[in-house]
């Protein structure tokens, strides 16, 4: 410990403090109308800013392998093989944990309360809506910020269809996916020639220009007051309770989840999902090898939003009742993050990434008032200290011997 | 021979900047062509217009496939399209895919010459298997004629330099083109690793019969290569020949050198 550490530290402290004082020391005191002083506050967040500012720089340091021995003895390893990824490709390992967690899994609703299932249910809608977003900004490179309008989509299909002309849950379940492909593409058209930042900017319009449509043309989508008394998904002639239905949506989740995981994960070692990996890594390059841009781009946006237009259609028969505020920019940004936070790219990551930023926050109900302030320092924790996400992506490897192919499955 | 590429009274203005400037060229099958000059002559700008990045504001560029004995007009074609009829490319600074393996950047290279689509990639049936079989198989070819199969699974960004501008070539040459476009194939490389290229380069034409075209500044390399050579400056061809002509050109010696100043 130096005293340039010290000094260092010092000032991180003197920073936090300066920082918090509104929120930490200044208290209204509604009733009293009266402002309250908290200064002993002040001492804890100085002394919680300096040990905080040692840690951080500890974990830097051990971050970028500094003069610590046992990075140096791994230098000759191409690629540097986190524990956590070792694990996950561990056969071993992986096998039983599979089965734990799917045995977990099924009995989860009758080990729980009815509140838990619901929370459950919804951290599920994410792990969709994630791993849909995950083909379009982790896989094929188009940063996307109106995601959740095609979520709106989904929902809406369900909840219009149904009260004009009572379609069934099971009819709008393919529709609202087909809905979702058709305004994916129809946002995609125009802006195929963007990238980047224009592009976020274009799709964060379009987002919100499906809210505002839905919060304003009453007589279409009822404006801002949304349609209620959506009914709950029937299966064949079963009358479900409010517990039974509640149940049964966890476990229809629960198979879409697999089936989105099925289906992005054979897209993603695919010849059409080779090619939203180059596009993501190069878009001249990707065209100069003659790869069809336009087509590929649609492609990954119709996959990608499918998801959400099937996730949108559940959401609304679980909560059966639907406004436009819950399909805001911010609905949009949760997703993202998700993606971001799991690992751009990685199947695994999104449904961790989804697990952690909903449930967490649920089970945090204690801490509600700085639900914020945890989920943007943990954002930022993540991006300083693992920018590639909980679970980075893994390329898959091929096995060759004397010129015969083998598939070898992964590193 | 017939020539499989022919370029007239090429023309390309940037606003007011001409970078191309008439520009009459033609490429023979089998012919192995460099395209020299000085930095900012319009060297990559050809490239750009021929491979459809940039459409040129006159003239006509015309592909004579050897294998499907068509001629082809680029004026207009896209990019991709451009590969697919048999042209294909390199970038002078490298443009790899890093974050894919070395196999699968082959791979993107037999896109164009595949076709599964997203019902195929999602059901697997028989016939996608056996075209995903065949990808990877023709990829790994290209990989061992090009001599970099021993870093297979290796990530694109951690192949040393020399390797991934070899990994460049392996690319374009995955799309099977008749004429193979490299742009500064040689930049950055040291000595030893450009005779190895020398040796790629004649064994590409020899071996695979693909004719080609390109850009480089290394004079040794390009005198030692090419069949002909086209000069250009300010976007103007200033001199065409073989190399030993080119070597004496007075005009090209006062576009590298300057203008003689009598003593």
């Amino acid at each position: 410990m130096t005293l340039a550490e010290l000094k260092k530290s010092l000032l991180a402290a003197v920073w936090f403090m300066f920082l918090t004082f509104p929120i930490m020391v200044i208290k209204v005191n509604t009733i009293e109308k009266t402002v309250e002083w908290h200064w002993e506050r002040l001492f804890y967040v100085a002394a919680g800013g300096f040990v905080f500012s040692f840690l951080w720089r500890y974990f830097l340091r051990r971050k970028e392998g500094g003069g610590r021995p046992a990075a140096a003895v791994e230098a000759d390893a191409p690629e540097k093989v986190s524990p956590l990824q070792r694990l996950i490709h561990d056969r071993r390992f992986s096998l039983p944990a599979l089965v734990l967690l799917g045995g977990f899994v099924l009995v989860f609703p009758y080990l729980f309360s009815m509140y838990q299932v619901n929370i459950m249910t919804t951290a599920l809608i994410y792990v969709v809506t994630g791993l849909g977003l995950n083909v379009v900004v982790g896989v094929a490179g188009l940063l996307h910020l109106g995601y959740a309008a095609f979520y709106a989509v989904g929902a809406y299909t369900y909840a219009l269809l149904n009260f004009h002309f009572g379609l069934s849950f099971w009819l709008a379940l393919p529709i609202g996916a087909a809905l979702g492909c058709v305004f994916a593409i129809l946002l995609g058209l125009p802006v195929l020639r963007l990238r980047g930042d224009y592009l976020a900017i274009v799709t964060l319009g379009f987002g919100e220009i499906i809210r505002l449509v839905l919060e304003n043309w009453n007589d279409f989508s009822f404006g801002p007051s949304g349609i209620a008394n959506i009914p709950r998904p029937k299966f064949l002639w079963f009358d479900f309770s409010l517990e039974q239905s509640a149940v049964f949506i966890y476990f229809l989740m629960l198979a879409l989840v697999l089936l989105t995981v099925f289906v992005t994960n054979r897209l993603k070692d695919s010849r059409i999902g080779r090619a939203w990996i180059a596009m993501r890594e190069d878009e001249v390059a990707c065209q100069a090898m003659g790869i069809d841009i336009a087509r590929t781009k649609l492609s990954a946006f119709a996959m990608g939003s499918a998801w959400a237009g099937m996730a949108g259609v559940v959401f609304a028969a679980k909560t059966t009742f639907i406004n436009p505020a819950s399909f805001t920019l911010w609905e949009s940004i949760v997703i993202l993050c998700i993606v971001v936070l799991g690992g751009m790219g990685s199947i695994l990551g999104v449904i961790l990434g989804a697990l952690v930023l909903i449930l967490l926050p649920e089970y945090l109900r204690a801490f509600s008032e700085y639900r914020m302030l945890i989920f943007g320092v943990v954002m930022v924790v993540m991006m300083v200290f693992r920018p590639g996400g909980i679970v980075s992506e893994v390329r898959r490897t091929y096995q060759f011997k004397e010129g015969l192919s083998k598939d070898g499955g992964r590193s | 021979m017939e020539p499989i590429l022919e370029i007239r009274q090429l023309c390309m203005d940037f606003g007011g900047l001409r970078a191309i400037d008439t520009l009459d060229l033609f490429i023979r099958r089998g012919e192995i062509v460099a395209l020299i000059g000085p930095n900012g002559a319009g060297k990559t700008t050809v490239f750009n217009c021929l491979t459809g990045i940039y459409k040129p504001t006159a003239g006509e560029m015309l592909a004579h496939s050897p294998k499907t004995r068509e001629t082809r007009r680029l004026n207009g074609l896209k990019p991709n399209q451009v590969t697919a009829s048999g042209l294909a490319r390199t970038f002078q600074n490298i443009r790899l895919f890093s974050n894919m393996t070395v196999l699968e950047n082959i791979m993107i290279g037999r896109h164009c010459r595949t076709s599964a689509g997203i019902s195929g990639a999602v059901l697997r049936n028989r016939g996608t298997r056996e075209e995903e079989k065949r990808i990877v198989q023709d990829s790994y070819e290209v990989l061992k004629k090009i001599g970099l199969s021993r870093y297979v699974n290796d990530y694109a960004k951690n192949l040393p330099y020399g390797a991934q501008r070899r990994l460049e070539i392996a690319r374009a040459m995955a799309t099977d083109p008749f004429l193979l476009l490299l742009d500064e194939p040689a930049a950055g490389m040291n000595p030893q690793e450009t005779d190895e290229l020398n040796d790629l380069i004649i064994g590409i034409r020899e071996e695979e019969g693909i004719t080609i075209f390109l850009i480089e500044h290394d004079m040794k390399l390009v005198m030692s290569l090419s069949d002909r050579i086209y000069v250009v400056d300010y976007g103007k061809k200033i001199a065409e020949g073989r190399p030993d002509e080119i070597k004496h050109n007075p005009a090209v010696i006062k576009a590298y050198l300057g203008e003689e100043v009598d003593a």
